[in-house]
């Protein structure tokens, strides 16, 4: 078998236990990795009992796999996965960084974590196999510090482990901040400062397992591709198609954060009241002159380096320092909480990397409460200060009122979702209609009321993985190649190229891999399952297909400003859409897979689960 | 980059994207694999967004080929580049205390010491770094009144000094 290591590594932190897993190799050739194997592995071990595990309890799985083209394909990557506290489903997660490519040195493709340690621990994984450490002194740790000492730490134990050897390098880490131990449903898995795995919640996960950091360091090569050659030369080939997105490389995403308001009308303003601003005071080129520390930073192998380090160098928010911040938080920490301002969006964007939260569902928790306390339904007596739009201070207040889980904090801290429910339902007011989120995840900074951005009047209600912008649905064949393949294969969707990806996925496995099968065979595959995980949901919440396959409520208002005002989602079109992707995906109309499907898929062990669904 | 006689590759920290491209080309070129330590230029990244390219800095009295029992560290007057014996090198690792930026490394899984060779005068690192217009490496003509041992230093010493230089005073708390 060419292009893995060949094994996995299995950690029961409940018994302290550690194991090396192997898959058969038609496992692998069927899954590939990242999020096809997870939803593999997660059925497999907690299908037939999927409503009652508690995302949050001990019983559930937290996969960290890579794929076969990690560390090959330009940009490294690695895929988080697990039962999902957010939407009771599986989100494949993935974060940039070296992580993956370290694991691959040291020998592993991945992880597979089960049970809950008593005491806070963290992992360290070297060629010689995986150690469980305490981490009591770690615990509560931000993100700079952790990475500190965990460096300082761990280069220590090599050292001394191998004196002689070599200067240590620091070890690939990811973390969580005190938002995932305090099992904050928006809690992300971070990697150096500000590289996040978010959607999905997996910060919470590791924090329920007692688990706050993973350390990885190998010495050995990448395993052997099994034409080397030719994925030399595709690595040059596509690392120089990524040097021609000029604009990319400079600016980073961060040059969206003007243009998705100002011409697409698309980005989240004030919790998407509006989509649309003419701010120019919020362009790129101001982050670059004020808070630029390096015009590119990029992770392993990564021709694109879209990020870029910055750091804040006056004022009241002097030394903070994050990524960019690249557009996401430009929309979802600035015009999304009313800010304008590039240091002030900064600040909230430092912020939440060093508590360890995802910074767009946290953006949009944060818009969320701000439009409640707009519209009286939370009030100075809920929160215990002002929360109004543009008031960065505020908003880290409320930040900090959701970590630690004080008053109506301990409410928000379950995400935008749930704390509508309950608002709601304490209020006595319909909360839902301010939740931006679909399937409890909250959505990504693009809209589809313009019709302007990427994703679809169905690109977020159709998705299993609910708001996540980089997994949404257009049609049923293409949708297997960029996110579900990608997050398979375990690459970087900036440098991604189709058809190149294909030829690479050839030559690094070896195996018969086409667009076509995967894309009407592998990928559905890995959707159907998805959606069967989506489909049964609990033990907390549960999807109704009739009622959640859709588009959050606020889009069907019609956009209030801007050159697209008026335009909103169209009902009609929404339900014809989904309709025909649903069909095209062999699954019945409300979203639900059709027994063909199953028994062509040779998933029919799905079956019980699902036939009493159908109508 | 055509440059009469030896050379020396330039470091500029701060312009460094951690990309490690350079890693890949060279140890693609030297062991046919992409094998980050294995690769004799290895980016240090003791804090995020502060990468640190750390290779040999080709002194001009090396401490390494002093320190060497076995006498299989030697100069090539021609490159003016520090040489390993592989025959003789035991993988000691006496050379990689002795060097004041503890710059040698012992391959993986051999046992010999992995020190910069220039690829004989035309080094991939700096052409993936060119490439990339990343401009962090790029080759100078070497200059026999420059003091270059100046950059054999620990990565932690670059990095707390690099961390001022782009963080300022926060630059201090991070590592």
């Amino acid at each position: 078998m060419r292009g893995y290591a060949g094994k996995f590594l299995e950690v029961d932190l409940s018994s302290g236990d550690v194991r090396e897993v192997k898959f058969p190799e038609e496992v692998l050739r069927d899954y590939i990795g990242g999020r096809g194997l997870a939803a593999k592995v997660l059925w497999d071990r907690l299908g037939d009992r999927w409503e009652e595990v508690d995302p949050l309890g001990e019983e559930n799985i937290l996969t960290v796999f890579t794929g076969p083209l990690t560390g090959y394909f330009p940009g490294g990557r690695v895929c988080i996965s697990g039962k999902s506290p957010q939407s009771n489903g599986i989100t494949g997660s993935t974060m940039g960084g070296e992580f993956g490519v370290e694991l691959r040195c040291a020998g592993y493709d991945g992880l597979i974590i089960t049970g809950r340690a008593e005491r806070p621990v963290y992992l360290l994984i070297t060629d010689e196999g995986c150690e469980i450490r305490d981490a009591s002194h770690l615990w509560g740790l931000g993100s700079i510090e952790l990475l500190k000492r965990m460096n300082r730490e761990v280069r220590e134990e090599l050292e001394h482990r191998h004196p002689r050897r070599r200067e240590w390098r620091e070890p690939a880490v990811i973390h969580i901040g005190p938002a995932g131990e305090r099992l904050i449903r928006v809690a992300a898995v971070v990697g150096k400062y500000s590289h996040a795995g978010g959607y999905g919640g997996y910060g919470a996960v590791m924090g329920s397992k007692n688990l706050k950091a993973i350390a990885v360091k190998g010495t050995g090569p990448l395993p052997e591709p099994a034409h080397p050659e030719r994925v030399y030369e595709l690595i040059d080939r596509v690392c120089q198609l990524c040097f021609a997105s000029d604009m990319l490389r400079r600016w980073g995403t961060g040059y969206l954060g003007y243009e998705v308001g100002y011409s697409l009308s698309s980005e989240p303003v004030r919790n998407w009241q509006e989509e649309w601003h003419d701010r120019r005071e919020y362009g790129v080129d101001r982050f670059e002159r004020r808070l630029w520390v390096k015009r590119y930073w990029a992770d392993f192998g990564c021709p694109t380096s879209c990020l870029k380090p910055a750091t804040i160098r006056t004022g009241p928010y002097k030394g903070a320092i994050t990524d960019n911040p690249d557009y996401e938080l430009q929309a979802y920490l600035g015009t999304n909480l009313g800010i304008f301002d590039p240091e002030a969006n900064a600040y909230l964007s430092s912020l939440v990397d060093e508590l360890g939260f995802c910074g767009i569902q946290t953006g949009n928790l944060l818009g969320f409460t701000a439009e409640l306390y707009q519209r009286g339904i939370l009030t100075e007596e809920d929160l215990g200060f002002k929360l109004e739009w543009g008031d960065a201070d505020a908003f880290a207040k409320l930040l900090h009122l959701i970590l630690e889980r004080k008053g109506i904090g301990d409410i928000l801290a379950e995400g935008t979702y749930r704390a509508a429910l309950k608002i709601g339902e304490m209020k006595g007011v319909d909360a839902l209609r301010y939740a931006v989120h679909v399937k409890g995840i909250e959505v990504g900074a693009h809209g589809i009321r313009s019709g302007r951005d990427y994703p679809t009047p169905i690109g977020y209600a159709a998705s299993p993985q609910g708001g996540d912008h980089t997994s949404t649905t257009r049609d049923a064949y293409e949708d297997m190649t960029w996110s579900v393949f990608g997050d398979s294969a375990v690459v970087c969707s900036f440098c991604y190229h189709d058809p190149l990806i294909w030829e690479f996925a050839r030559a690094v496995t070896g195996w018969d891999i086409s667009k076509h099968r995967w894309c009407t065979e592998h990928g559905r595959r890995i959707m159907t399952l998805q959606q069967a995980f989506i489909l049964l949901g609990g033990p907390d919440v549960y999807w109704d297909p009739d009622r959640d396959f859709d588009n959050p409520p606020r889009f069907y208002e019609p956009l209030p400003s801007g050159p697209y005002k008026g335009m909103k989602a169209d009902r009609e079109m929404v339900e014809r859409m989904k309709r025909e992707y649903f069909k095209a995906m062999g699954w019945d109309e409300r979203g639900i897979p059709t027994r063909e499907t199953l028994q062509r898929l040779g998933l029919s062990y799905l079956n019980p689960y699902l036939q009493d669904m159908r109508r | 980059m055509s440059v009469e006689g030896p050379i020396w590759i330039m470091r500029d920290y701060a312009k460094c994207s951690g990309c490690r491209r350079c890693e890949i080309a060279c140890s693609l070129h030297h062991e046919g694999r992409i094998w980050p330590e294995a690769s004799r230029i290895r980016v240090f990244m003791l804090v995020p967004g502060l990468e640190v390219p750390h290779l040999c800095a080709q002194c001009d009295n090396p401490a390494c080929v002093e320190a060497c029992p076995v006498d299989a560290i030697s100069i090539d007057e021609k490159l003016k580049r520090v040489v390993v014996d592989r025959e003789r090198c035991t993988g000691c690792g006496v050379c990689v205390d002795a060097c004041p930026g503890r710059v040698p490394h012992i391959h993986p899984t051999e046992s010999y010491a992995l020190i910069c060779d220039l690829c004989d005068g035309d080094p991939q690192c700096v052409k993936v770094c060119q490439e990339g217009r990343w401009n962090c490496l790029y080759v100078v003509r070497r200059d026999p009144s420059v003091s270059y041992d100046l950059y054999a230093k620990r990565p932690e010493e670059v990095t707390r000094e690099l961390a001022i230089l782009l963080l300022g005073e926060k630059g201090e708390e991070v590592i």
